[in-house]
């Protein structure tokens, strides 16, 4: 069994460094550190790897409360509000390096295709589902919101769904990737909806959602 | 002819032959060291056979204005889905094939038709330089300095009667060294095909190199067409097969994606794709903090291809 204590002072930190690792990989890529580049299309490269990223750490996210009840623990919840934050971290980056890496903050053309492109609309929904998502994953946050708070962060459903529309829409011919995401997706939902409708203990009807 | 704007083809872009034969001992080194043999090497992106010492040549100046891409980038950055769905895949595994022996099939309507060496095929036309922008539908853009033969030349040898409306134009199908071949990502073998007027046009290149080498196996080797009004997707690589047809020939991708990619294909800022805009484009090679830059009518070419679609919908006919 994990302490509190070894949780919060040794794994945590660990899971931190681990969430960093492909941020530290793309800068190292962008500076040719060690021999290392980006391909003869750095933007779309950098763009591309934060982006998919991001939607890897929203499946993350997604898979602690399944993973939690598959192994009847309560620790993994604890790296749930790091792996959302980092998501949330990542997709912000992503579009950052959109507006000024491929856009230079061109701000009408930037509109025109969030706003003309479908599968822009639907990538800027899901970091704008985030955004309070980020702002109220504090304590606190959670304290001042009470029940509204397990409410308000199934939203990251939302985000997930979206994430992986935007990266099937975006894909020109071999969907193959998008498909697996989807795949995932459909799983970890699928588990809580199995969950809500079959589990019968105590624990579990306290731990929706 | 030549015509006479900046953005034509100058009589320096093209060398004259004696010109090419005497860098034909050099390239024919080159061309081993260029062509590459990345296969079991580990090759990554990063290690290109084009990396020093060698990083291309140009037969005569460059007088056209625009900046070309490096050789390494040329030869690493490729949309070649028979070998691989990523940009890299075409370098790390194009090493495998092999581009001679290469005949080519001439049919349809001609008068001359038949199975036709390389040989046969390049031998009696003069290489010449062009240096064309290269644009591809996904948006992306290169300048390139091909080495080939003005497609017209070569068709005008098969005598092509008044049926041949279209040329029809087909990739060789080779699963065992061209491994994304496997997959049915698309329908190969690659198919494509011009309007005849289209393919006698004297910007149309029939490429056999670029940058003084030999076409690399991952650029389209040994034979690919150059049709740099077009979106990319229309110069077809590896060449194995060239037909003159009365009616519209199928084309791979407007099979795989009849609302997304059209026969025409012709580059025009004012026709989005469905997904994505094409009225800018990313420049290879330009760097991080590069803007993008606008995609012109006809890829630049407006002057010398318009006349070509007068009267047409270019909207509708995409």
């Amino acid at each position: 069994m994990l302490s509190l204590h070894t949780i919060h002072r040794v794994w945590i930190p660990v899971g931190f460094i681990i969430c960093l690792l492909p941020m530290v990989w793309i800068l190292l890529q962008i500076f040719a550190v060690g021999g290392l580049g980006l391909s003869p299309n750095p933007i779309e490269e950098i763009q591309d790897w934060l982006g998919i990223w991001g939607l890897r750490l929203i499946m993350m996210t997604l898979t602690v409360t399944p993973f939690r009840w598959l192994i009847r623990q309560h620790w993994p919840v604890r790296f749930r509000r790091m792996l959302g934050r980092f998501a949330f971290t990542y997709c912000l980056a992503h579009f950052l390096t959109y507006v000024v890496l491929d856009q230079s903050f061109d701000w009408s053309a930037i509109i025109e295709d969030i706003t003309e492109r479908p599968y822009m609309t639907i990538g800027f929904a899901a970091l704008v589902l985030m955004v309070p998502l980020a702002i109220t994953s504090s304590h606190s946050w959670r304290r001042k919101l009470g029940r509204r708070w397990q409410i308000l962060h199934r939203l990251i459903y939302v985000a997930g769904i979206a994430g992986c529309w935007h990266f099937y829409w975006q894909v020109k011919k071999d969907v193959t990737e998008p498909l697996i995401y989807i795949a995932i997706l459909t799983v970890l939902l699928g588990a809580r909806v199995v969950h809500q409708l079959y589990a019968r203990t105590p624990t579990a009807s306290k731990e929706r959602g | 002819m030549l015509i006479k704007r900046s953005t034509a083809i100058k009589p320096s872009e093209i060398t004259s032959e004696a010109n090419f034969l005497n860098r034909r001992s050099f390239l024919h080194t080159a061309s081993l060291a260029g062509s590459g043999l990345l296969l079991g090497s580990g090759c990554t992106q990063a290690d290109t056979p084009a990396d020093p010492p060698f990083e291309g040549r140009l037969m005569g100046e460059n007088t056209t204005g625009l900046e070309l891409n490096s050789l390494s980038d040329i030869m690493s950055y490729n949309n070649f889905y028979e070998f691989g769905l990523s940009k890299g895949d075409p370098a790390k595994y194009a090493g495998a094939f092999k581009p001679r022996p290469w005949t080519v099939e001439i049919a349809g309507e001609a008068e001359v038709t038949g199975t036709f060496d390389y040989g046969d095929i390049v031998g009696p036309h003069p290489i010449q330089e062009r240096i064309y922008r290269f644009r591809c539908v996904e948006a992306w853009s290169m300048v390139i300095p091909w080495n080939g033969i003005p497609l017209r030349d070569l068709l005008r040898r098969f005598k092509p009667t008044s049926r041949a409306r279209y040329v029809a134009f087909e990739t060789v199908y080779r699963p065992s060294e061209m491994p994304g071949q496997r997959s049915r990502v698309l329908d190969f073998p690659y198919l494509e095909a011009l309007t005849i007027e289209e393919a006698m046009h004297p910007l149309t290149l029939l490429v056999t190199g670029l940058y003084g080498i030999d076409l690399p196996n991952q650029n389209g080797a040994p034979l690919r067409l150059i049709v740099p009004w077009k979106y990319g997707f229309k110069s077809i690589k590896s060449i194995v097969r060239i037909s003159f047809t009365a009616t519209m020939p199928p084309t791979t991708w407007s099979l795989a994606g009849p609302s997304e990619y059209g026969f025409y294909a012709n580059v025009n800022p004012e026709v989005d794709h469905p997904r994505w805009s094409q009225a800018r484009e990313r420049v290879i090679g330009s760097g991080l903090f590069s803007k993008k830059q606008p995609t012109l009518m006809f890829n630049g070419y407006a002057e010398q291809v318009a006349g070509l679609y007068q009267g047409l919908d270019l909207t509708r006919n995409f």
